[in-house]
């Protein structure tokens, strides 16, 4: 494309399918344990 | 639902339903500011007489591009794929521990949630005898789940080492029987770092959060020792050396807390920096309002430009080859969670759960203390599932916030404990944690787009 850019597609809807294993890491255990973001984890499967 | 911003030369539409990012030149993120959902399979003319400024065949063709992101599912997506339903956890399995190996603690900060480490209930470390039957009651209740996290957490769990070391032995010894995996994670303040303990958390620890707040009198003002003197000099040389000795693969944070009295605190993510960390977090303080040091609305522009200038420190430091990262400013937009993990969040009060040194059970550590949220005991095995249903039925679709927001696949709804000590309501969002929430994430994916243009 000559006007856009992207820089991820629709991967979350991908995920929908595979999703849920519950394996990964929980949010607040990794640094926060006051606030809260989940999109910097990682999915185990990507690992 | 899209989300449009710009910064620094740099235009974004995110597509918040199918959770693609896209850079527009200006012509295109002027389209896109006068189209919705409802797109025309030609541009319509009053888009172009609208964008008089470019020429029109520029504007059509953008709209053009706009509309094959659409028809590929990559712009004004339906969340219609995503069936609630079907992601609320039935049966709850615990994965994931806080272990309050120590309600008592060697420093005295100022602003600890954790009422210098009591919670409010007495000084004290927590027998063996009780993580035992902690481990014991992660390992019954976490059904098919392999990996099971133990967060030696406190108070100062540096303090109940013996606890520490007889856990990890433990949990070690049941793992082929019972076919698990157990990853370790402490945090610590570091006052009684030595030698063996560094090397045995190198050893044995996944994950090692290290409290530090930045700058020597930022840190000092609030992390005092029992006897009122500052923590940095003491604290630092011990983090080096648990750092400079850890293998790179095994993750760490230095991690710093930020109140009103430091709003400039990108210079003290620097100065974390500078220290020889390179895997930093430095965080808002959860502090009860008007306690003098709370963060409020009028903090917001000061707050919001201060991680506007650690963005460009990042990108700088990345060019002079001396990167470091940032908690709040990493997101994986290929590899990141999946959307069920995004739906629900933390998983507090159902697969997530604090247990304190008398081996009682509560949804995550920040409920610790607050009686109604008493979900049972290690003692007896007991958990509360009227408890647990309730948290695991929270999710970004349940909170009236979210459902308008374009963050909430980011964020997950937030935290249900700022929720609740602020609004008195797990599902009513914390508007100050949303709007630096909301900041940061822009900061992080402008990042990946400054990291990709720099790359190409």
């Amino acid at each position: 494309m000559k006007h856009v850019s992207t820089l991820t597609s629709a991967t979350l809807k991908q995920t929908a399918a595979h999703g849920g294993c519950g394996e990964c890491q929980t949010s607040c255990q990794s640094a926060c344990k006051t606030s809260c973001t989940v999109a910097n984890q990682k999915c185990e499967h990507a690992k | 639902m899209i989300h449009r911003y710009q910064k620094n030369g740099l235009n974004f539409v995110l597509d918040v339903n199918s959770g693609a990012v896209h850079v527009l030149d200006d012509i295109s993120y002027a389209v896109s500011g006068l189209i919705d959902e409802n797109m025309a399979d030609t541009c319509p003319q009053q888009i172009v007489d609208e964008l008089s400024q470019y020429p029109a065949e520029e504007v059509r063709e953008a709209y053009d591009e706009l509309l094959e992101l659409k028809k590929a599912g990559q712009l004004f997506a339906e969340d219609d794929y995503i069936d609630v339903s079907k992601y609320i956890p039935v049966g709850a399995p615990v994965k994931a521990l806080c272990l309050h190996v120590a309600h008592d603690c060697n420093l005295r900060c100022k602003y600890c949630f954790a009422s210098t480490g009591d919670f409010g209930q007495g000084r004290k470390i927590m027998p063996p005898e009780i993580a035992q039957k902690a481990i014991d009651f992660v390992i019954a209740r976490s059904g098919k789940r392999h990996n099971i996290e133990v967060d030696f957490f406190g108070g100062e769990p540096l303090m109940a080492w013996d606890t520490v070391v007889q856990t990890v032995d433990y949990a070690r010894s049941l793992e082929e029987k019972f076919n698990k995996k157990f990853r370790f994670t402490i945090t610590t303040n570091g006052l009684l770092l030595d030698e063996d303990k560094r090397a045995y958390i190198n050893e044995n620890m996944d994950n090692v959060v290290l409290s530090l707040d930045g700058r020597p009198s930022v840190n000092d003002e609030f992390r005092k020792t029992v006897s009122g003197t500052g923590s940095y000099d003491v604290i630092v040389p011990k983090f080096k050396a648990l750092v400079d000795a850890r293998d790179p693969q095994k993750d760490y944070y230095a991690r710093g807390t930020f109140t009103s009295h430091n709003l400039d605190f990108a210079d003290d993510v620097v100065h974390i920096a500078d220290a020889g960390f390179d895997r930093l977090s430095v965080e808002p303080v959860t502090a009860d309002p008007g306690c003098g040091y709370d963060l409020t609305e009028a903090d917001l522009p000061k707050i919001e430009a201060e991680y506007d200038r650690l963005t460009e420190i990042m990108l700088e430091r990345r060019k002079a080859g001396k990167p470091f990262s940032f908690f709040h400013f990493m997101v994986d937009l290929d590899q990141g969670p999946c959307v069920v993990k995004r739906l629900r969040g933390c998983g507090a009060g159902y697969e997530y759960v604090a247990v304190t040194p008398d081996g009682d059970i509560y949804p995550c550590h920040q409920f610790v203390g607050k009686d109604e949220f008493k979900q049972g005991s290690v003692l007896d095995q007991s958990f509360d599932m009227e408890i647990a249903t309730k948290f695991a039925g929270m999710n970004i679709y349940t909170r009236p916030k979210c459902q308008k927001c374009w963050a909430k696949f980011y964020c997950s709804g937030g935290c249900s404990a700022a929720n609740y000590n602020m609004n008195h309501d797990m599902n009513d969002s914390y508007d100050l944690g949303c709007e630096m929430e909301r900041k940061r994430l822009e900061c992080a994916i402008y990042l990946k787009a400054a990291e990709k243009i720099c790359a190409d």
